[in-house]
């Protein structure tokens, strides 16, 4: 055997041995951070399957070194034996999801349905609202974001009580909308200015209306904004307390309010409390998972000009 | 873009007979002096004037409803196919009106008056008493100053999220489950969070954080004790759910450099921080500064982690604006009180946005003497 003919350059070795640890650094901070963002959840969910001794031992890791039992969930009515019996928790527990699902949801629809009209209509044609013109109306629209909600809250609980909509989901409806159509109206403003004209240039021609261009021809192209704009809105909605603690009270509360008013009275009864702040969270969990892609896009639409 | 003339030209012919024009007039104004009857009547009421007896405001709501189905109406009736451009923008205009516009009118009118809505006596006119007292109330003052150490701790958030957007941005394996995991935290309820990380992780006993703390040899951790160990805890509990949005705002912009940019960087000898700091960072100044605003936005409104892990405490250290008066009108349903304080703090934020948008202009758009 004679001498390796062909061989690295020793500084090509060196290179790439700065380019391995370099690997290594940008692995391990993207662990770390994984680690940081998925613990608590992780935490939350196998907690909710201890019992107390295994949260005093700060036991971890399921199967291992405790068994998972169905304490946290039982006390939800939601495991498998008590499923099928009569609950009042449960009861409560659904009656409290079903709100939040209900003001969320109605609540994105009428934000996404009026902020696309707006942004539709700010992104085509020239108004004049008195001495308003086109950017005016749309910083008075996004101008809304700024207010913090502490400004209409207190004047707010005051008006429903006046107009018999506290407690009330439609009230709840009415004010978040409020909150979202900001972000509604900027990300479909972009996302309609990225339509060409032309399109419905052309379908006028053929003889449809505006609003029939709109509806028919524009609406479906813009439809992954659209969809990104209601996602954002659910996930804000959801996760609303602030409003939700003040003006409801028994009929209309929502999860975010049960979640809260458990906290305090539960002590070290971590198994039900972790159940629970699950079950909020499980929802929004599965949609991030799921259409992580329209979030990003949501959130990315208007960073980028 | 220009500000003259539509983007979308409409030709149309619209004969708009007198006939017309009196029918949308009769319309809009119709149905206004039905609304102005309802307020007439319902005020009247209110104070015992007629004999009517209205339970709620509620026909006020129904009447403003009709009024402004009518107005939207009338448009299209007066002004023909421009009417039908305004129906875009009017219905959201005119719920915003509603929701905001009248409230703030109407916010105004409770600041200047003590109102406990616990009390007997109803609204009694006070004028600028709330305001003096707010002056003198050495809390409201602690709670804007911890807004401001709230809003400095933007200046991390932003660093770590430039950071995480940068290595995401790079060659990396698995990137959309990276993505997807560290999207989780914005995604949770703040509530949740505050049990599962603030309530739980850090309890004192058995919480995983307190041991982990323990373990690396902080005696006897506890993360609320001090004041400033309590406002650091919250402000990482705030950071650990926004960090995401930040990053993904910053990861949006780096993905719209162009990459020839940086290749031609490379070869001009820009590597590593140089080319960093010389060519990615002044690209991303756009970005940064609406992922910072809207942030600052979002911070300005931080409430619900407080409320349920501190309740402001341990005295008054980790108050922000909005859980003080949170609590004020809780503890005290001093409706009056509350209300003055949320003003000035709105009018705080807006001199303050402005003038941060102002220097942001003035350094990002230099004027040169000529």
């Amino acid at each position: 055997m004679s001498a390796q003919i062909f061989h690295d350059h020793p500084g090509d070795v060196k290179q790439k041995a700065a380019w391995l640890s370099r690997r290594v650094a940008i692995y391990g901070i993207l662990l770390v951070w994984t680690l940081i963002c998925l613990f608590p959840i992780y935490w939350t969910i196998t907690t909710s399957f201890k019992i107390a001794p295994d949260v005093m031992k700060g036991n971890m890791i399921p199967y291992w070194d405790y068994t998972p039992q169905w304490r946290g969930w039982k006390s939800l009515g939601l495991s498998p034996d008590t499923i099928g019996l009569e609950s009042t928790v449960r009861e409560e527990f659904l009656k409290r999801f079903w709100n939040s699902a209900v003001t969320a949801v109605g609540a994105s629809l009428l934000a996404v349905i009026l902020g696309s009209m707006a942004a539709y209509g700010l992104s085509r044609f020239r108004y004049r609202f008195g001495f308003m013109r086109n950017p005016d109306i749309s910083f008075f629209f996004l101008s809304q974001l700024i207010l913090p909600p502490v400004v209409l809250a207190l004047p707010f609980l005051v008006l429903y009580r006046q107009l018999d909509l506290l407690d009330t989901q439609i009230g709840l409806i009415l004010l978040y909308t409020l909150t979202v159509l900001p972000i509604v109206i900027w990300i479909m403003r972009d996302q309609f200015q990225s339509i060409p004209v032309e399109l419905e240039e052309a379908a006028l021609v053929d003889g449809l209306s505006i609003w029939g261009a709109f509806f028919t021809i524009v609406l479906p192209i813009a439809l992954p904004g659209m969809v990104a704009s209601f996602i954002l809105s659910l996930v804000l909605t959801w996760n609303e307390y602030f409003f939700a603690a003040l003006l409801t009270s028994t009929d209309a509360k929502t999860l975010p309010v049960m979640v809260a008013s458990q906290t305090g009275s539960q002590g070290i009864n971590w198994w039900s409390m972790a159940a629970l702040s699950a079950s909020a969270i499980l929802p929004l969990i599965v949609i991030g998972v799921v259409l992580e892609r329209y979030i990003i896009k949501g959130m990315a639409s208007g960073a980028v000009k | 873009m220009s500000t003259e003339g539509d983007l979308l030209h409409v030709v149309t012919l619209d004969r708009i007979t007198p006939r017309r024009v009196l029918l949308g007039k009769l319309l809009i104004w119709g149905s206004a002096a039905l609304m102005a009857l309802s307020f007439l009547l319902l005020g009247l009421s209110e104070y015992g004037l007629i004999g009517l007896e209205f339970s709620t405001w509620r026909p006020a709501l129904y009447a403003y409803l009709f009024w402004a189905t009518c107005f939207c109406i009338a448009q299209v009736v007066l002004r023909g196919e421009q009417g039908k451009r305004v129906l875009f923008v009017l219905p959201a205009a005119l719920f915003v009106v509603a929701m905001v516009i009248f409230p703030l009118i109407f916010a105004i009118l409770i600041a200047l008056s003590d109102w406990n809505l616990s009390s007997p006596d109803g609204r009694q006119f006070n004028g600028f008493g709330n305001f003096r007292q707010m002056w003198d109330d050495p809390f409201y003052w602690n709670a804007l100053k911890n807004m401001v150490w709230y809003t400095a701790a933007i200046a991390v958030e932003y660093a770590i999220a430039f950071g995480l957007a940068l290595i995401l941005s790079g060659q990396i394996r698995a990137r959309k489950f990276f993505r997807v995991a560290f999207l989780m935290p914005l995604m949770l309820s703040p509530v949740a969070v505050s049990w599962m990380v603030g309530k739980s992780m850090m309890e004192v006993r058995f919480g995983p954080l307190a041991r982990l703390a323990r373990w690396l040899g902080w005696d006897n951790p506890s993360f609320f004790g001090s004041p400033e160990m309590a406002r650091f805890t919250i402000m990482a509990m705030d950071a650990w759910t926004f960090i995401p949005f930040m990053m993904i705002m910053i990861l949006a912009g780096l993905q719209a450099i162009p990459r020839e940019v940086q290749e031609a960087a490379r070869v001009d000898g820009a590597r590593g921080w140089r080319g960093f700091w010389e060519v990615t960072f002044p690209l991303m100044l756009p970005v940064s500064i609406t992922a910072i605003l809207i942030r600052i936005i979002f911070k300005l409104k931080l409430a619900d982690i407080i409320i349920n892990v501190t309740s402001g405490g341990p005295g008054g250290a980790t108050d922000s604006v909005t859980s003080f008066i949170f609590r004020e009108y809780r503890d005290r349903s001093n409706v009056g009180y509350g209300t003055a304080m949320a003003l000035v703090y709105l009018i705080l934020i807006v001199l303050a946005i402005t003038l941060f948008m102002k220097l942001v202009d003035r350094w990002m758009n230099p004027k040169y003497l000529e």
